[in-house]
């Protein structure tokens, strides 16, 4: 036992501090189900469950014109969306050493696009501004990190033959951004795909594209429907390869600004001064009413802040984990390792399933079956990225195993897996993870919006009363909880090395 | 003609990471010398260039191993980062675009000198190392600036191509530093040699004063076994220059 808390213990062995960073995930899982809100409500679920299954194998179009519009509405905002926000973030990336950039980009970036197309809906309505905002400005600030660390990767000797006094735009023109071209266009082609998805669950708050008309489907019991249009967002992200092709970017972008949508409801101009010099402020403070103010604080925090937070958190850390066990189960089943060239093909395709669809379409559906609690929401978080990282390991399974020599005696089925591949995927599983554990965070607080009292209840709530002030200090609290779970997930990921 | 001083170390010590690379140096290099830099593999030669080049960098071309090139950029354009500090902004970009014709024709006639001038709109990770190299050396020479500064800039090339490459380099510089591998081209192209081993000076005297047997003898009590902390020289570090 004293062998267990001695440095050389921990330093000698790679595998023990890994495993000693699982357990202790493992542990708060298990406490935080303790203290989580998972109850199911009776609410006879199989009946449904099974009009849902035969919605899902006979799609229909419904009203085709409906159908395409929405589908292309969601194109729209999504290419128009990384059109402005990639160069922008690019733009960013190039002054990221500047700490205000930084501090400002990880504010922007711990917003969820949800959240920013509230607050962009009170200010433009519903309209295109609304939805390409709600996308631009947060991926903006993502592009920005993500392009600042790849440029910090580059090799330093083009830029050290440049002339000394060469600077700014004209240095990383000519030596940081063609020397990583390819990897800031893999990950713009990337970033189209969660744009994609987040255009699709802009629907869920009122936008035209699928979420809005997959969010009636189901509210109306048309199953045929909402899985017509499921299937066809699939089938649109699965595709992307084949459609999404450079030289067709330039026509895209002309045909996306002739599509979007015009402006609905109310578009009230010159609202934003208004909404940000008073609207978004407690009225105890514009009064300069301090006991009121303290009042007001005491009551978002006892009956707002603290109930969201804990549940987000204790949501976040079961679907963290159940994320991971997840994947331990699904990945072997897609790997040609495991199950063979041909078998692995079903299994890629339930990944793929998982991958693509938005989480908010999962829980919506989820909670239809069980109620208003948080089982379906952590179900919905750990099914997509149990998909999205599940598929990545077993493709880095798949191209280990192209380039290997085989043997004649290599281990098969389960012994490989539990001896050969699990052991060598585990810390890019685990590295994985720990990347998400943000973005499920934010998931996790943003799903609120369906019902189940994470931080996300509470924020569309005060949008629902027209209270902007508790809604931008739950925005504001949600963030702030973002960027600690970051910077948590950071140091973890460098205690397990991984 | 009492010359000041380009370069001046004195009792210099760099440490990368864990490694002292570079041990009590001193140095003094003037202007107008021609100074090649020798020694084995891993003795600090590239480390001692970049603490060269952070002294002057507003006056040098430097061309670090390898050459510094982009590879998703044609040679054209790599060997057009040199003239990037006499364009403006704008034109730089432009050039990204459509190459500015006035530089276009002075770099087409400096490939034609490289014997690069059918690869004028290759990217550059099309090319052979030697062709790549060539290309590190027309950037280097379109910085036009008085002092070059050059780790390994001909290593890659056939002997005929070596040479002749380096001397125009130094007929276009008044100073020059090079590290070479190969020693006899050390011997009948620069003034002055140092000699680095293991992080110190351990020969720095005109070239004149040296002949190919004494400076190979430098290279042999390098790898002697005796060695108290042995930095193995990479074979192609020393053999090359033999012939």
């Amino acid at each position: 036992m004293r062998e267990w808390f001695s440095r050389q213990y921990w330093s000698h062995s790679s595998a023990r501090r890994l495993t000693g960073v699982c357990l202790l995930m493992l542990i708060l899982a298990f406490l935080s189900i303790w203290w989580a809100d998972l109850q199911v409500y009776p609410v006879e679920p199989w009946q449904e469950l099974a009009r849902i299954g035969l919605g899902l194998v006979t799609p229909s179009w419904g009203d085709r014109s409906t159908f395409f519009s929405a589908l292309l509405h969601t194109v729209s905002f999504a290419l128009l969306a990384i059109a402005l926000a990639a160069p922008a973030g690019l733009l960013l990336a190039m002054v990221f050493r500047w700490r205000w950039v930084r501090l400002l980009c990880a504010a922007v970036r711990s917003v969820h696009e949800l959240f920013w197309g509230l607050i962009f809906m009170q200010i433009y309505g519903v309209s295109a501004i609304t939805g390409l905002l709600a996308i631009a400005v947060p991926f903006s600030a993502m592009f920005a990190k993500v392009f600042a660390d790849i440029f910090q990767q580059q090799a330093p000797e083009p830029g050290s033959t440049l002339a000394a006094s060469v600077s700014g735009i004209k240095r990383y023109a000519y030596s940081l951004i063609p020397q990583s071209w390819p990897a800031l266009l893999s990950y713009t082609r990337y970033r189209f795909e969660c744009a994609l998805r987040s255009s699709a669950i802009l629907g869920f708050i009122g936008l035209p594209t699928l979420g809005f008309h997959l969010h009636t489907a189901f509210k109306q019991g048309q199953y045929s429907e909402a899985a017509g249009m499921l299937w066809a967002f699939l089938i649109l992200i699965a595709s992307l390869r084949l459609w999404l092709r450079r030289w067709l970017i330039g026509p895209y972008i002309l045909g996306a600004i002739w599509l979007l949508p015009p402006a609905m409801g109310f578009v009230d101009g010159g609202s934003v001064w208004r909404f940000l010099a008073s609207d978004i402020w407690p009225v105890a403070l514009m009064q300069g009413d301090w006991p009121g103010l303290w009042q007001w604080l005491q009551f978002m925090f006892m009956e707002q802040i603290w109930p969201g937070l804990i549940q987000t958190l204790l949501l976040t850390q079961i679907a963290v984990v159940l994320t991971a066990v997840l994947v331990l189960m699904l990945y072997p089943l897609a790997s040609e390792s495991m199950v063979g060239r041909r078998l692995r093909w079903p299994g890629r395709f339930l990944l793929l399933v998982f991958r693509c669809t938005p989480e908010m379409v999962l829980a919506y559906v989820f909670l239809l079956l069980w109620g208003p609690s948080g089982l379906p929401l952590v179900l919905a978080l750990a099914l997509h990225n149990g998909g999205l990282i599940g598929f990545l390991v077993a493709n880095a399974s798949d191209s280990e195993n192209r380039n290997r020599q085989h043997q004649p005696d290599d281990l098969t089925g389960v012994k490989r897996y539990a001896y050969v591949e699990t052991p060598k995927r585990f810390p890019a599983l685990m590295a994985f993870l720990f990347y998400r554990w943000e973005v499920i965070l934010r998931e996790s607080a943003i799903l609120g919006i369906l019902g189940v009292a994470t931080l996300g209840f509470y924020i569309d709530s005060a949008f629902e009363e027209i209270r902007y002030d508790r809604a931008m200090l739950l925005i504001a609290v949600a963030a702030l909880l973002n960027i600690l779970v970051d910077g948590v997930s950071r140091r973890l990921r460098g205690a397990a090395a991984v | 003609m009492a010359s000041s001083p380009l370069f001046e170390l004195v009792e210099h010590t760099e440490v990368l990471g864990q490694q002292t690379v570079l041990r009590d140096l001193n140095l003094t290099i003037n202007r107008g010398e021609r100074v090649a830099i020798l020694g084995p593999s891993g003795a600090g030669k590239s480390t001692l260039l970049n603490v060269l080049h952070r002294q002057q960098p507003t006056i040098a071309a430097f061309q670090p191993q390898g050459g510094g090139l982009v590879d998703n950029l044609s040679v054209y354009q790599n060997i057009f980062m040199g003239a990037l500090d006499r364009v403006n902004t704008f034109l730089a970009l432009w050039n990204l675009i459509r190459p500015l014709s006035r530089h276009k024709h002075q770099i087409k006639n400096l490939t034609s000198l490289l014997g690069l001038q059918d690869k004028l709109w290759h990217s550059v990770d099309r090319l052979s190392g030697g062709q790549r190299q060539r290309v590190a050396i027309g950037r280097g020479l379109y910085r036009q600036q008085a002092l070059y500064l050059g780790d390994e800039p001909v290593s890659s090339l056939d002997p005929v191509q070596a040479q002749s490459l380096l001397s125009h380099i130094l007929e276009q510089h008044e100073t020059a530093v090079v590290s070479l591998h190969q020693r006899d081209l050390a011997l009948t192209h620069f003034d002055r040699i140092v000699i680095l081993l293991e992080g110190r000076v351990g020969f720095d005297g005109p070239a004149s004063s040296l002949t190919q047997t004494q400076l190979n003898a430098f290279y042999k009590q390098e790898a002697s076994p005796h060695d108290p902390n042995p930095i193995g020289p990479r074979p192609e570090g020393w053999i090359v220059g033999n012939g």
